[in-house]
C-alpha cells in the first residue's frame, strides 16, 4: 500500500504554530512528531510538584468508594451492553475534574460486554448477585453469536482435552482478548476527522484489489474503524468537547488522548488494556504551554495526577475463575516511560517524571502499569529517580529497552506486562499459555493425564522399568511438545478468528495503520520446573512410584542435582533448550492471518492455578505446588543471590521469547544498602547490571517479610501496599491467600 | 592429591545464615597444610552474588573458614573451624568469580573476601584477590587484622579496599569480645594501611551490654579518625540470626537473651564516630 500523503490545511497549520513541522504533518507519523518536537530532561526530581488540593479532594471522594468496593466485589453494574456511546457521560465531580470521562455514568459502575461471551457475563453478575436483564439474555442467545460461541464451534477435541485438564490455560475464548494498543496519541495530534479521512483514503484503495476474503475482511474491518471514529466524536461530544481538530493545549492533548483510550475501554473488556507510550508525547504540549506561561509546573502536575486517576479506575467485570487466573482485578493499563531514541538522545523528559510522580501525589498503586524502558544510558537523574520510587512504592517494572528497541523500534510500547509492539504499527493476537510441566508428565505417562489418568494426548507406550533416563524423557517431552504446539496453534487460530468476526477492536485498530505486524503470541509456564526435573534425572537418580492403574504419580530423587536460577549452565543451558524448541514447534504450523510467532515466558499470578493442576514433578516439587512466576527459578531454589538468579534468567534467549521473559525479584531495603542513598545507588546499579548483559524484565519489590505477614492478618492496615507480581503490580490484600503464600514464599534477596 | 578431592564437593553457595559443617573432613591433613602453605586451595564457607552490604556496589562474596577469635556475638560460629569448609580449589574459586566480572563492573561493584578470617588462609586469600584484581574487578578483604602482617606491602596493593572489623580498643575489652586479649596486632596493621595510603572502612558490631560502650567507641573513633584513610565506617546492630548456630554447635551462647540494639543507641554510636569527623552510617 502506498503512503498517503496530505498536505495539511492552513487551518491546521496554524492551529499547531508551534511545532517543528515535518513528516507527521504530511502523514500519520506520531513519532516524528516527538522526534522533532521534544526536549530531553537530563536533570533529577527537584522540579516536581505535589498534589493540588483539587486532586486530593477527588482522589479522597474515590478512596471511600474504594473501601465499599472491595466490601462488595464490586460497587456496581450497568446491564447495558457497552459500546463507545452506551452510556451518558459521567463524572467524579464535575466542578472540579480536569480531565473527563468515565467507561459509565458513574465512577467503579462496571459495565457488560456480551460480545466476548455471555457466559462470563452472566456468571458475573449472579456471583455479585445481579439478575440478569431478560433482554439482554434473549439479544445475546438468539439474535447475536458471541465470540465465545464462534470459538466453541470451531474447536477441535483435542483442544478441547486441552483445556479440561489445563495443559493448556487461560485461553481467551470467554472474554475479550486484549493486548492490542490503539495509537491513542493520534486522536489528540491529529483530531478524529483527519484519522477518518485517512482511513477512508485506506478502503478506498481496496478497491481495486481483487475481493478475496482477505480483502473483503479488511474492507469491513475498514468500514467499522471509520464508524467507531464517528463515535469516538460523539462520545467526546456528550462531555461537551469537539475532537475533530487537534488537541491545541496541554489540556486538550491529555483529554483528547484519554477519549481515544476512553473508547477502547467501553467496548473491549480485553485481558489487558494497555495505554501505550504518552509521556513523551504529552510532554511536547506541557512543555509548549509551560514556555508560553499557560500553565503552572502544578498545573501540568495536576492535569497529569487527574489523568492518572482515571486510569486508575478502569474496571471490567470478571469472575471469580478469571480471578484466580489474575488476582487483584488488574487490567494492565499500561504506560511505557523512557527508553532511548534511535538518534541516542534518551527518550527521557519532566512529563516521564510527572507520571511517576503521581505514585507520590496519590499513593502507591497497580495501575496504571508504570514500566520503565531501562537502558544504562538513560540520564542518571531519571534512572535514580525509577529507582527511588521503585523502592519506595514498589510499583513500577523496568524492561530492556536495548532488547525491545533493536526488535521492535523506538517508538513501541508494552501490552499487558512484557509484551513489546510499536505503536500503531503492530498487534498482537494474545493467547495465554502451554503448561510445559505437565506436558514433561505427560510424556513419562504416555499421553496420560498425571491427575486424572484421562487419555489426554494420543496414546504411546510409558516410561518403563523404576528410574527414569534422561535421553528417554527427553524423547518423550518432544513428542508430546510436538502435539501440544499443533494443538495449541489450532485453539489459538480458533479463537482469534472469531474475535476478529464478533467481537474486533474498532476503535482500537482505527488507531493503527493499515495492514499492521500481527504476532500471535504463545506463552509457556513451568520453564523452572522443566529444567530441574531434566537435571534431575540426568544429574541424580530419580526411581518413579506408580499407581494401581500404573500412571506415574511420583518420584523419588536420590542426589543432588543443579538447579535453575544459580548461574550454572548445567541446568540453565536446559531451561533455554526448552523455550527455543517449543518455540521452534509452534513456527512449524501456519497461523491466522499470517501471524508471526511469538512466545512469552510469563505467568502472572496463575503460576499458582498451573501449578495446583500439576502432580509431583521430578524435581521434588509436590502436586499442587505452584510453579515458579514467569521464567523465575523456582522459590528458594536460587540459593546463589540476586545476580546468579538474574543471570540464569538472562540466559532465556529472547530471539525465542520475542513476547517476553518475566523475572520478578524480591529484596528487602536493608539488603540494598546501609542508608537510603546507597539502596537508590545499589538499584541503581542491580538494573545497569542486568540490562546491561541480556537481561528483559525485571519486577522489584523492595519489602520486608514481616511486613508482608502481617498484612495477611491484617489487611485493613494495608490498604495500598503494592507488590510487584511477575508483570503486574497488585494490591497484596486483594491477592487471595494462597497468592499471597506464593509471594512470600519466593525467594528474598539480600540482607 | 589436595585438589583433587577439592573437585569432588559441590560447591553449594548459600547464605552465610545456612549452617555448615564438616564439609572439608575428608581432606587428609597433609593435604590441608600443603593448601594452606600455598594457597593451592582453600576451605569456603558459602559464597552469594548481588550483596549490596559488603563493599561498594553490588559484589559476589565469598567467606572463609577458620578464625582466631571467639567473639561472643558472632553470628556464624560454624566458621570458626577449618575444616566446616568446603574445600575449594584456587582455579576454581576464580573461575567461580569471573563469571561474574563483566556484571560486576557495570555494577560498579566487586569481590569481597570474608569469613571466618581470611587471613587464616592467607595465601589462599592473596592469591584469589590478585586473579580477581587482574580481571579488573574491585577486590575488597573484610579482616579482623590480626594477621595483617601476613601480607606484605606489594600484596596489599591487590587490595582496592579492607573492610577492618574493629572489636574493641582496650585490651580487656578486646579479651571479653574475642578471648584474645591481645590486640596491638590489629592497631599495627591499621598505621601500616595508613601509611601505605591504602582505602579503608570500618565496621562495629554494636551489641547492648557488651560494645555499646561510649568510652570505647570513642577512643576507637579518635584513632580511627587520625588514620585518615577511613572512608566509612559502619555500625552494625546485634543481631540474632546466628543464635541456632550457637545451639546447634553445643557453644556457649553468652547473648541469649541481648536484644538487639534501640534506634536511639545506633544513632549514638554512628554520633559519636561522626564527631571525630568520620563518615559513618
Amino acid at each position: 500500500m502506498s503512503t498517503v500523503v496530505l498536505e495539511p490545511s492552513p487551518a491546521e497549520e496554524k492551529k499547531q504554530a508551534g511545532f517543528k513541522p515535518g513528516l507527521w504533518t504530511k502523514e500519520i507519523n506520531v513519532r516524528n512528531f516527538i522526534q522533532l518536537n521534544y526536549e530531553p530532561y537530563y536533570g533529577d526530581e527537584a522540579f516536581l510538584a505535589g498534589p493540588t488540593d483539587r486532586t486530593t479532594g477527588i482522589w479522597k471522594k474515590l478512596t471511600d468508594l474504594f473501601v465499599e468496593e472491595r466490601k462488595k466485589g464490586v460497587l456496581d453494574v450497568s446491564q447495558i451492553p457497552s459500546t463507545i456511546i452506551a452510556h451518558d457521560a459521567g463524572y467524579i465531580d464535575k466542578a472540579n475534574e480536569v480531565i473527563v470521562g468515565l467507561q459509565t455514568e458513574a465512577p467503579l459502575k462496571r459495565a457488560i460486554m456480551p460480545n466476548g461471551g455471555l457466559k462470563m457475563v452472566l456468571t458475573s453478575l449472579e456471583t455479585y448477585g445481579y439478575k440478569p436483564d431478560p433482554v439482554m439474555v434473549e439479544t445475546f442467545t438468539k439474535y447475536r453469536k458471541t465470540h465465545n460461541d464462534g470459538v466453541f464451534d470451531a474447536y477441535t477435541s483435542d483442544v478441547r482435552k486441552c483445556r479440561s485438564s489445563h495443559v493448556l490455560t487461560g485461553l481467551p475464548d470467554a472474554y475479550g482478548r486484549g493486548r492490542i494498543i490503539g495509537d491513542y496519541r493520534r486522536v489528540a495530534l491529529y483530531g478524529v476527522d483527519r484519522l477518518a479521512e485517512v482511513k477512508k483514503q485506506e478502503k478506498a484503495s481496496l478497491d481495486n484489489k481483487w475481493s478475496s476474503d482477505e480483502i473483503i475482511r479488511d474492507r469491513e474491518e475498514l468500514s467499522e474503524q471509520i464508524r467507531a471514529l464517528g463515535e469516538l466524536k460523539e462520545m467526546a461530544a456528550k462531555y461537551g468537547f469537539d475532537i475533530s481538530g487537534p488537541a491545541t493545549s496541554a489540556r486538550e492533548a491529555v483529554q483528547w488522548l484519554y477519549f481515544g483510550y476512553l473508547a477502547s475501554v467501553k467496548e473491549q473488556n480485553g485481558a489487558a488494556m494497555s495505554l501505550g507510550r504518552v509521556s513523551t508525547f504529552l510532554d511536547v504540549f506541557i512543555e509548549k504551554d509551560l514556555e508560553e506561561g499557560k500553565i503552572t509546573e502544578s498545573e501540568a502536575q495536576e492535569i497529569i495526577d487527574d489523568f492518572v486517576i482515571k486510569l486508575r479506575i478502569v474496571r471490567f467485570l470478571r469472575t471469580p475463575e478469571y480471578d484466580d487466573l489474575f488476582s487483584g482485578d488488574p487490567t494492565w493499563v499500561t504506560e511505557s516511560i523512557a527508553g532511548m531514541g534511535d538518534d541516542g538522545r534518551p527518550l527521557v523528559t519532566k512529563t516521564s517524571f510527572r507520571f511517576l510522580q503521581t505514585l507520590y501525589n496519590l499513593g502507591p498503586a497497580p495501575e496504571p502499569n508504570l514500566t520503565i524502558w531501562y537502558s544504562p544510558q538513560l540520564p542518571e537523574g531519571f534512572r535514580r529517580f525509577s529507582s527511588k520510587v521503585a523502592i519506595d512504592t514498589s510499583s513500577i517494572q523496568f524492561e530492556s529497552d536495548e532488547i525491545m528497541r533493536m526488535a521492535w523500534g523506538d517508538d513501541g510500547a508494552i501490552a499487558c506486562c512484557v509484551s513489546p509492539m510499536a505503536m500503531g504499527k503492530q498487534m498482537q493476537f494474545f493467547g495465554a499459555r502451554a503448561n510445559l510441566a505437565k506436558a514433561l508428565l505427560y510424556g513419562i505417562n504416555g499421553g496420560r493425564d498425571e491427575v486424572s489418568g484421562k487419555q489426554v494426548a494420543p496414546a504411546f507406550e510409558p516410561v518403563q522399568g523404576d528410574y527414569l533416563d534422561f535421553d528417554d524423557v527427553v524423547d518423550r517431552l518432544d513428542k508430546v511438545m510436538d502435539w501440544l504446539a499443533a494443538t495449541y496453534v489450532t485453539a489459538m487460530n480458533c479463537i482469534h478468528y472469531m474475535h476478529d468476526k464478533y467481537a474486533y477492536e474498532r476503535i482500537e485498530m482505527a488507531l493503527h495503520d493499515y495492514a499492521p505486524l500481527r504476532t500471535m503470541a504463545f506463552g509457556i509456564a513451568g520453564m523452572s520446573v522443566v529444567a530441574d526435573s531434566l537435571s534431575a534425572i540426568k544429574y541424580a537418580k530419580v526411581k518413579v512410584k506408580r499407581d494401581d492403574t500404573g500412571l506415574v504419580t511420583g518420584y523419588e530423587t536420590e542426589g543432588e542435582f543443579p538447579l535453575f536460577g544459580n548461574n550454572d549452565n548445567r541446568v540453565d543451558g536446559m531451561a533455554a533448550w526448552l523455550v527455543t524448541t517449543f518455540m521452534g514447534k509452534l513456527r512449524k504450523f501456519p497461523t491466522y492471518r499470517n501471524a508471526l510467532h511469538t512466545q512469552s515466558v510469563l505467568t502472572i499470578t496463575s503460576n499458582v492455578v498451573y501449578g495446583k493442576a500439576t502432580g509431583d514433578t521430578p524435581d521434588g516439587r509436590k502436586k499442587g505446588e505452584p510453579f515458579a512466576p514467569g521464567a523465575n527459578p523456582m522459590h528458594g531454589r536460587d540459593s546463589h543471590g540476586v545476580h546468579a538468579s538474574a543471570a540464569s534468567v538472562a540466559k532465556i534467549p529472547y530471539r525465542d521469547a520475542q513476547d517476553g521473559i518475566s523475572l520478578t525479584t524480591t529484596l528487602i531495603p536493608s539488603g540494598l544498602g546501609r542508608t537510603k542513598d546507597d539502596q537508590i545507588t545499589n538499584l541503581t546499579s542491580i538494573l545497569d547490571g542486568f540490562f546491561g548483559s541480556t537481561g528483559y524484565h525485571m519486577n522489584i519489590n523492595v519489602l520486608n517479610r514481616e511486613t508482608l505477614l502481617d498484612a495477611m492478618d491484617h489487611p485493613e492496615k494495608y490498604p495500598s501496599l503494592t507488590i510487584r507480581v511477575s508483570g503486574y503490580a497488585v494490591n497484596f490484600v486483594r491477592l487471595t491467600r494462597e497468592q499471597q503464600m506464593d509471594v512470600i514464599n519466593r525467594t528474598f534477596h539480600g540482607g | 592429591m589436595a585438589t583433587a578431592s577439592a573437585e569432588k564437593v559441590n560447591l553449594e553457595a548459600k547464605s552465610p545464615y545456612e549452617m555448615r559443617v564438616h564439609l572439608g573432613d575428608d581432606v587428609p591433613e597433609v593435604d590441608v597444610r600443603s593448601a594452606l602453605k600455598t594457597g593451592d586451595m582453600g576451605f569456603l564457607h558459602s559464597y552469594t552474588t548481588g550483596s549490596a552490604v559488603d563493599g561498594p556496589g553490588i559484589r559476589v562474596v565469598a567467606w572463609t573458614t577458620a578464625c582466631m577469635f571467639r567473639c561472643q556475638y558472632c553470628h556464624n560460629p560454624d566458621t570458626w573451624t577449618l575444616s566446616n569448609g568446603i574445600p575449594v580449589t584456587l582455579e576454581r574459586a576464580i573461575d567461580g568469580v569471573r563469571k561474574y566480572a563483566h556484571g560486576l563492573k557495570l555494577m560498579h561493584g566487586g569481590f569481597t573476601l570474608s569469613g571466618g578470617e581470611p587471613l587464616m588462609q592467607d595465601r589462599f586469600a592473596v592469591r584469589l584477590l590478585a586473579a580477581v584484581k587482574a580481571m579488573g574487578v574491585h577486590t575488597a578483604m573484610e579482616t579482623n587484622g590480626f594477621f595483617g602482617d601476613k601480607l606484605s606491602d606489594e600484596e596489599l596493593k591487590n587490595i582496592d579496599l579492607v573492610i577492618l572489623d574493629m572489636k574493641a580498643f582496650t585490651a580487656e575489652q578486646h579479651e571479653r569480645v574475642t578471648g584474645i586479649k591481645d590486640n596491638a596486632e590489629v592497631f599495627h596493621f591499621a598505621r601500616r594501611l595508613a601509611e601505605l595510603k591504602r582505602p579503608m572502612w570500618l565496621r562495629y558490631v554494636l551489641v547492648p551490654g557488651l560494645t555499646d560502650v561510649d568510652e570505647e567507641m570513642e577512643q576507637m573513633a579518635k584513632f580511627a579518625a587520625s588514620l585518615g584513610v577511613i572512608e566509612r565506617v559502619e555500625i552494625l546492630p546485634f543481631h540474632q540470626l546466628g543464635e541456632y548456630k550457637w545451639e546447634r554447635l553445643k557453644l556457649d551462647y553468652k547473648l541469649l537473651d541481648t536484644k538487639p540494639p534501640s534506634g536511639e543507641r545506633v544513632a549514638n554510636a554512628i554520633g559519636i564516630f561522626q564527631a571525630a569527623g568520620l563518615n559513618a552510617c
